[in-house]
């Protein structure tokens, strides 16, 4: 006789597990814009099927429960429903024996909680405010809402150059983007429902690279207007594009060399080639825009002489300068900024690290850009120093991979504490303090001291990686409002008390993304249009294929290949490999087309003009 | 020791002690309602939730222990939300009618919500209907079922059976009959422990009190009580009577006003089984037959179900002697027939028991047919008594103690202790010693085989009688049981003579006695048939001058013809649905 079974998955449970896989992607896909009652009570019904049956408050708590949003999503509530839905959720949360209960309360009570002026709605006026007003999740998800099933399209039959056409509609940098956009428009992609997102970012690689160079749109005739731009970054330069294209005078202030902001001075070349950046920028500027370099603003004219002298002026200057550690000798030779490391070596006046030991601090991208970059200089150990997990980190996860494969130490759970320096004032090295990952607040994990002792890490270069800054001093002299170090616009970029200034991107917002930079720009160029009195239009004439038919197997995403670790870390090169016609055909031919099929055929699913 | 305070009282208890014991210490009872002690500790119901100071969600203290300087409140704000609202959700899932429900009054979630101030429930109703025999002897209603999880642990812990399980998951899930089975394809022993320990009305007995109104109201029938031993230990605590002031006599007195024509004491029979099955012992012991295997007492039909479902190969263990109900069932419908010139047909036949597994007993083909219709007509519990008390508006404290009915009225101690575990074994080697002896021992000689204690296990004795050693063995409740025949499989125990009795404590504890949840009273219940038996003026079997004269009228001895046709049975002329692989 066996005493003991060997325990071996049976059919059903691989059938669910493979579903309960399905449903993750499926969440991961969802649309933005859903009834929020409707959501949870469909939540609520899943955790519910989870319940054991053992206890009351999850048992039948959570049955009731989903009685009482049936109520509210069929008018048959009221105030005293809402109310009997809170205290029964928090009783829930306060009674239930597992977390199978008391967390599928929780989702209950913070719905309720969060979302409250859903419910009102709902037991006021018996209906729902929401639509699904946007059918197409990438372009919803895109800042710039840049056609992108149409330009998905447009690859997979070829048509490159019309590619970039209808890119450039909605967003003058395909190139950048096609490097280094953060795509959060694959996100939420359909495609994730049967498999995984389409590779758009991908796609964007493969039309940027085979179209060649491809010549702006005619601009419309001379309105007289001029415009001046404070800034020459992403954010600039789109201003600067859309409103030439709409027949305005446009001058750009730049107080550096050439154009392109971080995206010249902030990324590595290894990420985006600065060749390839001029592309771009060649492009925008073939529409007759001026530059005038080596101007900074308040030194060299101000925002008065630029108010009296342009019928509008725009400050797109970006958040170029740094925030401090905080500690003793940060001064010191050997410690800077990741923006100041990283400029210098675009500039061409990077230090020589060979041999050296480096230590960056910080998580974000801009602290992966650090360390991959001083491994490039010939730093002989370079470490990512981090308060909290490799988890936590904000950089995005192929980046944090491809600096591991480099040879990168990631140095997780380590808060710095001192810079030390010998008695002539030398950096010797790092002293960190041992962090252990506690509560989550907010949605984030905080840390604490674990108990161990400080640590050293002897180097001779601190990089600090840990945020950027803007700078304000002169806007606010000029009565531009500031507010927590950021010049506080309008959210249509305007200010109410000085009119025909205008300001967006980064210096707007704090450090964001190219593509939100670039999505505030276009905002702004057609708000600056309007406030000249103008109504231009922005559009695309390129006939986007028609959609066809399809079984849509699953079939698995295409990557896009890195060069190898071992022999890139040598160079600045680009890392990234495109992709092969065959496979840009085959990954084109995934997108599932939601301009056309679904909700898109109805409403929304194409916007061809702004 | 832990000091610890509850509700601003400052308390010191063991380490380990759980809060609920805590503050019942402190006097301060915690409501609860699916906790039993030992039993069913797995805080389901979650209505003993008290608020310890630091933590924010609530804590239940039926299974959460005290720790030093614990603070404790069981009535603050957020305890008496959360306890109302957990009680209502339960309600919403409950068929409240509790106008016709055999348990009001005595019913622990009526109580709770009364207690608690409930007077409307916020909640939809959603009540389950699954679907029942009502013919089993056992009923179970989904619809008051409050998935307290009672019988689950119950049937599985107390009594190995497994017959009721959570079933399913999430929204369905319900408390079923375990394996996908229907209660009628089980192996249930229908001991009716779920039904002594549901804290509500959703397990009972099958209610044959009308057909006993029905038989009393005819005319043409003869209507014939017999009262088995452990009712009189119980039978009127409903009623709020001490066992001084609820002599059995006073059932007689109750069912007569009710219009029965006879009125008997099983206690009859349980010595007419002691002649039978105590002769039929020391035959097979002297032949040597129980060297290997023990043969077993026969008078306990949820033991009979239990071994006929999980040991069928020691069917042929047990003693051929018909359970004392069906013993007098048979002699009614026989003896007693001709003693009063009715015609068996005519005679209708009602014995009140303890016990669920008695109506299954009586119901079985088996006994229908041999003289007029079944043996015995209805079975009736205890509860059933006393309902069919209550319904003709009888007072109890107005009745009289009267005799019980001449020609089958003589009754021994021996007979009485059948309700309480070990007592039929008492009783049978007080008969035996005397059958090999042919002299009387000290009636209290063999008292090694009683209960010392309210936690019933395996008792073991050697008897000496005559020259023989006895290796005898008591057992109740059929956990218990299991391991006492597990042990002897192995070959790890052996014995002659084993009694068995399903229900923990024997009858006095058996699933038909009135319900009082969080008590177990089988010993207190024991305690009082051994003192009956120590008054009573015989204290043998074989003294009982009835029983004396019905062999000497009938059936001329023990084991002859007549008695192996009316007295004894075939256990293997029937079928019991097989336990399943475990």
């Amino acid at each position: 006789m066996s005493r003991l079974e060997i325990p071996t998955k049976g059919r059903s449970e691989l059938v669910i597990e493979g579903l309960y896989r399905d449903l993750e992607r499926r969440i991961e896909a969802s649309p933005p814009g859903l009834c929020p009652v409707s959501v949870t009570k469909a939540f609520l019904e899943l955790c519910h099927a989870q319940t054991c049956g053992k206890c009351v408050p999850c048992r039948i708590g959570l049955v009731q429960l989903s009685n009482l949003l049936s109520d509210v999503l069929e008018g048959r509530a009221d105030e005293r429903t809402l109310k009997l839905m809170e205290e029964t959720a928090l009783s829930i949360m306060d009674s239930a024996d597992c977390a199978i209960g008391y967390e599928a309360a929780g989702m209950v009570y913070k719905s309720l909680i969060g979302c409250r002026d859903d419910y009102e709605q709902h037991i006021v006026d018996g209906r729902c405010s929401c639509t699904y007003s946007q059918p197409v999740p990438c372009v919803a998800l895109c800042p710039a809402a840049v056609d992108i099933p149409g330009y998905i399209a447009l690859v997979g039959e070829g048509r490159y150059e019309d590619a970039i056409r209808l890119i450039r509609k909605d967003n003058p940098f395909p190139t950048t983007c096609a490097f280094i956009c953060e795509h959060p428009c694959e996100a939420r992609c359909r495609r994730n429902m049967i498999d995984a997102a389409v590779n758009i970012r991908g796609l964007k690689r493969v039309a940027v690279d085979k179209a060649g160079h491809v010549a702006p749109p005619e601009c419309a005739p001379d309105t007289g207007k001029k415009i001046a731009v404070v800034g020459g970054g992403p954010g600039g330069l789109t201003s600067a594009y859309y409103l030439r294209l709409m027949g305005h005078a446009v001058t750009v202030y730049e107080m550096l060399p050439k154009l392109g902001g971080m995206l010249r001075y902030g990324i590595p070349n290894y990420r985006l080639p600065k060749d390839r950046l001029d592309d771009d920028i060649q492009a925008i500027l073939e529409t007759g825009i001026e530059v005038k370099h080596g101007m900074r603003i308040g030194t060299d004219i101000t925002i008065q002489q630029l108010r009296e002298q342009y019928d509008a002026v725009l400050i797109t200057i970006g958040a170029s300068s740094s925030k401090t550690l905080g500690l003793e000798h940060e001064d010191a030779e050997g410690v800077m900024s990741a923006v100041k490391f990283l400029r210098d070596v675009a500039h061409g006046t990077a230090p020589d690290l060979t041999g050296l030991e480096v230590a960056v601090i910080g998580g974000g991208n801009v602290a992966m850009d650090a360390v991959r970059t001083a491994k490039r200089l010939g730093a002989s150990k370079v470490s990512c120093v981090y308060r909290r997990r490799m988890a936590d980190m904000t950089a995005l996860p192929a980046e944090i991979e491809a600096a591991s494969a480099e040879g990168i130490e990631m140095l997780t759970l380590k808060a710095p504490s001192a810079i030390e320096v010998d008695e002539k004032g030398v950096l010797k090295g790092l002293w960190v303090k041992p962090q252990m990952i506690s509560s989550i607040k907010d949605g984030r994990a905080s840390v604490k001291p674990n108990g161990e002792e400080d640590q050293f890490i002897p180097c001779q270069v601190i990089v600090a990686a840990i945020g950027q800054a803007i700078e304000t001093d002169h806007f606010q002299q000029a009565g531009v409002p500031v507010a927590r170090g950021v010049i506080s616009a309008s959210r249509f970029g305007n200010f109410s008390n000085i009119p025909g200034v205008f300001a967006g991107g980064d210096c707007a917002t704090g450090p964001a993304t190219v593509i939100r930079a670039i999505a505030a720009a276009k905002a702004i160029a057609a708000n600056i249009d309007e406030y000249l009195g103008f109504h231009h239009e922005i559009t695309c004439d390129v006939e986007i294929p028609e959609p066809e038919h399809r079984d849509n197997q699953p079939c698995g995403r295409v990557d896009l290949t890195e060069r190898e670790a071992g022999e890139r870390v040598h160079d600045f090169e680009a890392v990234e490999n495109c992709m092969t016609e065959c496979e840009s055909c085959q990954e084109a031919s995934r997108c599932l087309r939601c301009d056309h099929f679904g909700y898109g055929v109805f409403k929304g699913g194409r916007k061809t003009l702004w | 020791m832990v000091t610890l305070t509850i509700d601003r009282k400052e308390i010191t208890v063991p380490d380990g002690t759980t809060i609920m014991k805590a503050a019942a210490q402190a006097g301060i009872p915690i409501p609860h309602l699916c906790y039993l002690k030992d039993i069913n500790e797995v805080a389901a119901c979650r209505v003993c939730v008290v608020e310890v100071e630091g933590s924010e969600r609530l804590v239940t203290a039926c299974n959460n222990v005290v720790k030093e300087g614990m603070v404790v409140y069981t009535n603050s704000p957020k305890v008496r939300l959360d306890r109302r609202r957990t009680v209502q959700l339960m309600l919403s899932q409950h068929d409240c009618k509790c106008a016709t429900c055999v348990r009001s009054g005595n019913c622990s979630l009526q109580t709770l919500a009364n207690d608690l101030n409930i007077l409307h429930n916020p909640y939809t109703e959603m009540i389950e209907r699954q679907p029942w025999d009502m013919k089993f002897p056992l009923i179970r209603d989904s619809a008051k079922c409050i998935k307290c999880l009672r019988c689950v642990n119950i049937c599985d812990k107390v009594q190995s059976l497994g017959i009721w399980q959570l079933e399913s998951t999430g929204t369905i899930s319900t408390i079923n009959v375990s394996g996908g089975r229907k209660i009628t394809d089980a192996d249930c022993a229908l001991c009716g422990q779920c039904i002594t320990h549901c804290p509500v009305g959703a397990l009972r007995e099958r209610d044959d009190t009308e057909n006993v109104w029905k038989a009393l109201a005819d005319p043409k029938k003869t209507v014939i009580f017999q009262i088995a031993p452990a009712i009189r230990t119980a039978w009127g605590e409903p009623f709020g009577l001490t066992p001084q002031e609820a002599p059995i006599g006073k059932v007689a007195d109750a069912l007569k006003q009710m219009g029965a024509d006879y009125v008997f004491d099983t206690v009859f029979t349980a010595d007419l089984t002691i002649m039978e099955e105590g002769n039929e012992f020391l035959q097979r012991f002297l032949a040597g037959e129980t060297k290997n295997r023990p043969m077993f007492t026969s008078c306990c039909p949820g033991w009979i179900r239990f071994i006929k479902s999980q040991y069928p190969h020691l069917v042929s263990c047990l003693s051929t002697a018909k359970s004392p109900q069906q013993m007098f069932g048979a002699v009614m419908k026989s003896y007693f027939a001709e003693k009063i010139g009715v015609a068996p047909e005519n005679i209708f036949t009602i014995s009140i028991m303890p016990c669920v597994a008695k109506k299954g007993e009586s119901n079985m083909e088996l006994y229908n047919g041999e003289y007029a219709g079944f043996d015995t007509d209805i079975v009736l519990t205890t509860r059933e008594l006393d309902r069919m008390i209550r319904s003709a508006h009888i007072d109890p404290m107005n009745l009289q103690e009267i005799p019980f009915d001449s020609v089958m009225q003589a009754a021994s101690g021996a007979g009485v202790i059948f309700g309480a575990t070990g007592g039929v074994m008492e009783a049978a080697l007080r008969t035996a010693h005397f059958l090999v002896t042919g002299k009387d021992p000290d009636p209290d000689a063999f008292k090694v085989v009683r209960a010392k204690a309210e936690a019933f296990g395996i008792t073991e004795a050697e008897i000496q009688i005559g020259a023989a050693t006895v290796r005898a063995a008591v057992v109740s409740g059929l956990g218990n049981t299991r391991r006492l025949i597990e042990a002897i499989e192995r070959g790890e125990a052996h014995y002659d003579f084993v009694e068995v009795m399903a229900c923990p404590g024997g009858c006095v504890g058996g699933g038909g006695q009135p319900i009082h949840d969080g008590e177990e009273r089988a010993y207190q219940r024991g305690q009082t048939l051994y003192f009956l038996d120590s008054k009573s003026k015989i204290r043998f079997s074989h003294y009982n001058k009835d029983v004396a004269q019905l062999y000497k009228e009938y059936f001329e001895a023990p084991l002859s013809h007549k008695s192996h046709m009316l007295l004894h049975t075939d256990h293997k002329a029937w079928e019991m649905p097989r336990a399943p692989k475990r």
